[in-house]
């Protein structure tokens, strides 16, 4: 048990209000506040606690995308992983990079390493896919546990507890394995200015998607980006008689 | 974003051209990377929180505990020592973010930062670095410095508490005032005259331990702004310390002392601008959201016009702030820079904290809107570390000599 892969993405920052482009293409990104994927942020520290715990010998953080993202490696370092990958990705294939191109990208990475363990967030905040740890485990043919909000190692095997939806569930899997970070498995550290000052020193090496054998081809094609609806204002009612008259009235029941 | 090729060249020029603006206009990565993780810390964990802090005069233990985890105590103290290992314009990124967050926070970094660790970092002997600035770098204890009396602010030369050496003790007598941090500190650096025939130049300074007997504190004040932070007196009877606390050469105090608030004046500087930063993104936010005449009041001149006018003040007191930290970095001299700073930095200050309360109108005025905290705390900065006054002084003192024939 000695290695495990961290996935960070540099999503746009939760805070920032979203414009849609224009041209409806995309998102506006330029100029906009970026940083790391909250639940990437939780998977880091789970497997710099797992390191602090002696459970494992050296976290890799791993980053998609072009010379921008190697900010949300050095923060992951930072965080106190051991070293960086930026497997570069560009242009056009930036734009089209989804889910499997990832998953293919880190499955290569996770056999090239020799990883016990792949830990991701469960999904990122800007298109909310789901998909890139569970694709990952299953181009692995590894186990998964998806959603944990709490991990615990014994020996050879992984115990998860999984929020699902009528609550807690508890599965047993054995390494290697692939893990999602859920929003409470753990709070994230501040990255602490000595460890800042660390970071400067640690690696990160550069790859392309083609040195793993992975080809970036996207078999989805975005069509056109909308805003949502405008909220219109609600209507108050002063009794419950009025609420049902209502709901009956527009049609609702 | 630079890149890690760029950042170098960046730092390089910070160490030999601190007059290039490309330096001044982007810092390198490992500055930004620390004030984003200061900007995250006040934003989540300060922000929320500071206004309970200010109404109850609360002093954020757990805070400081806290940023002291993060090195944020000791960001200068070189990490041999427990500290951060990072250089002045880190600590004045630090202290910007912090202070935006809560103003009073960003006074206890700055005092322990600078006038307390500060000096001891630069006139200490080894042992005394140990003893007197390892504990004080993990947030568990903070240190304050005793320089102004009742009798003397401005007029430090004329310190009339007295040091008399008794044996293998020193004896202190006499009374300090305005001292911050006072009922929270462990240690003190304190001024006191050891040959008053010798005037400023007969001025010592000590280390001395809170509590410790001889030593006992005044009323808290009750002051306008930076209310979590405590002020108060320090009397000393008859305090006894040992010889070896004693710091720097005996006579050298004043020359430590002024020393000691040419660098805390970037401290103060830094504060001034965080406490500035926020009244300015209360102001623009509420610019934004606020509508009067059927539109939101940010389409109105008046309000632009101040809205451009505190951002100007901001960022051109923040450009001398970063300037003065990177001279100082570079060894080289700051001490005006560093009085520009301040004084640039704290009339900001208080400029944004006034025009922000005026873009809120009635809201800027109660307690529900932070406007008026911003407007109590930058009070202070004009005023603590050395006047707007004394600043002018400063200034006009290095400026002449300048231009002496």
């Amino acid at each position: 048990m000695s290695r495990v892969l961290v996935g960070v993405k540099r999503v746009i920052d939760y805070a920032v209000k979203i414009r849609v482009k224009p041209d409806q293409s995309g998102v506006v990104t330029d100029g906009v506040k970026h940083s790391m994927n909250p639940f990437c942020e939780i998977a880091v520290e789970e497997a710099v606690k797992l390191k602090e715990k002696k459970f494992i010998k050296e976290v890799v953080a791993v980053s998609c995308g072009p010379s921008q993202v190697t900010e949300t490696i050095r923060t992951a370092l930072a965080m106190g992983c051991d070293r960086g990958i930026h497997v570069e990705v560009s242009g056009k294939d930036y734009e089209a990079m989804g889910p499997l191109q990832i998953s293919k990208i880190f499955a290569a990475l996770a056999k090239k390493e020799e990883a016990s363990l792949v830990i991701l967030g469960k999904q990122a905040i800007d298109d909310d896919c789901n998909q890139t740890g569970q694709m990952t485990a299953a181009l692995l043919d590894w186990p998964q546990g998806t959603f944990a909000s709490e991990v615990t190692i014994d020996g050879e095997t992984v115990k998860v507890v999984r929020e699902i939806d009528g609550g807690l569930e508890t599965i047993k899997i054995s390494m290697p394995a692939v893990l999602t970070a859920d929003l409470r498995l753990n709070t994230p550290r501040y990255a602490t200015l000595p460890n800042i000052m660390k970071a400067k020193k640690k690696k990160i090496a550069n790859m392309k998607p083609a040195d793993l054998g992975v080809d970036m081809v996207s078999r989805v094609e975005v069509l056109r980006v909308d805003e949502p609806p405008t909220r219109l204002a609600g209507v108050k009612v002063e009794t419950v008689d009025d609420l049902v008259a209502k709901l009956k009235a527009n049609g609702t029941i | 974003m630079l890149s890690l090729d760029s950042s170098r060249k960046t730092l390089g020029l910070c160490v030999s051209g601190c007059r290039s603006l490309s330096s001044l206009a982007e810092l390198p990565e490992m500055h930004q990377m620390m004030r984003q993780t200061c900007r995250d810390y006040a934003d989540r964990e300060l922000g929320p929180i500071a206004g309970k802090l200010d109404k109850e005069h609360l002093f954020p233990a757990q805070q400081v505990r806290e940023l002291g985890a993060m090195g944020v105590m000791a960001v200068e103290v070189p990490e041999a020592l427990g500290g951060a290992g990072m250089d002045y314009l880190a600590y004045s990124l630090a202290v910007e973010e912090i202070s935006r967050g809560c103003g009073s926070t960003g006074c206890v970094v700055s005092v322990n930062n600078s006038l307390y660790i500060g000096p001891i970092l630069k006139f200490g002997t080894q042992k005394q670095k140990e003893q007197w600035i390892t504990p004080f770098t993990t947030g568990e204890k903070v240190g304050c410095f005793a320089l102004s009396e009742p009798g003397n602010g401005s007029d430090a030369g004329a310190a009339s508490t007295l040091a008399r050496q008794e044996g293998e003790e020193w004896v202190l007598n006499g009374t300090k005032a305005w001292i911050t941090n006072s009922w929270d500190a462990s240690a003190t650096v304190i001024f006191a005259t050891t040959d008053k025939s010798l005037k400023h130049k007969g001025i010592s300074a000590f280390l001395v331990p809170m509590p410790h007997p001889g030593l006992s504190l005044g009323k808290k004040e009750d002051k306008l702004g930076i209310r979590a932070t405590s002020t108060a007196n320090l009397i000393l009877e008859d305090c006894r310390i040992p010889l070896g606390n004693m710091l720097g050469s005996r006579g050298s105090g004043f020359k430590i002392a002024m020393q000691t608030l040419d660098s805390g004046r970037i401290g103060i500087a830094s504060q001034a601008l965080g406490i500035a930063q926020a009244a300015l993104d209360c102001a623009a936010d509420y610019a934004h959201k606020r509508t009067a005449f059927g539109a939101p009041i940010g389409k109105l001149q008046a309000v632009q016009f101040k809205l451009a006018d505190m951002a100007v003040a901001v960022e051109s007191a923040r450009l001398l702030t970063w300037k003065a930290a990177m001279l100082k970095d570079a060894k080289k001299p700051f001490t005006k820079e560093a009085a520009m700073a301040k004084l640039a930095a704290s009339e900001a200050a208080t400029f944004c904290g006034h025009q922000s309360i005026q873009v809120l109108g009635g809201m800027g005025y109660v307690t529900d809107m932070p406007a008026e905290r911003h407007y109590r705390d930058a009070r202070i900065t004009e005023i603590y570390e050395g006047t707007s006054e004394i600043q002018r002084l400063v200034i006009a003192g290095q400026l002449l000599k300048e231009y002496a024939s």
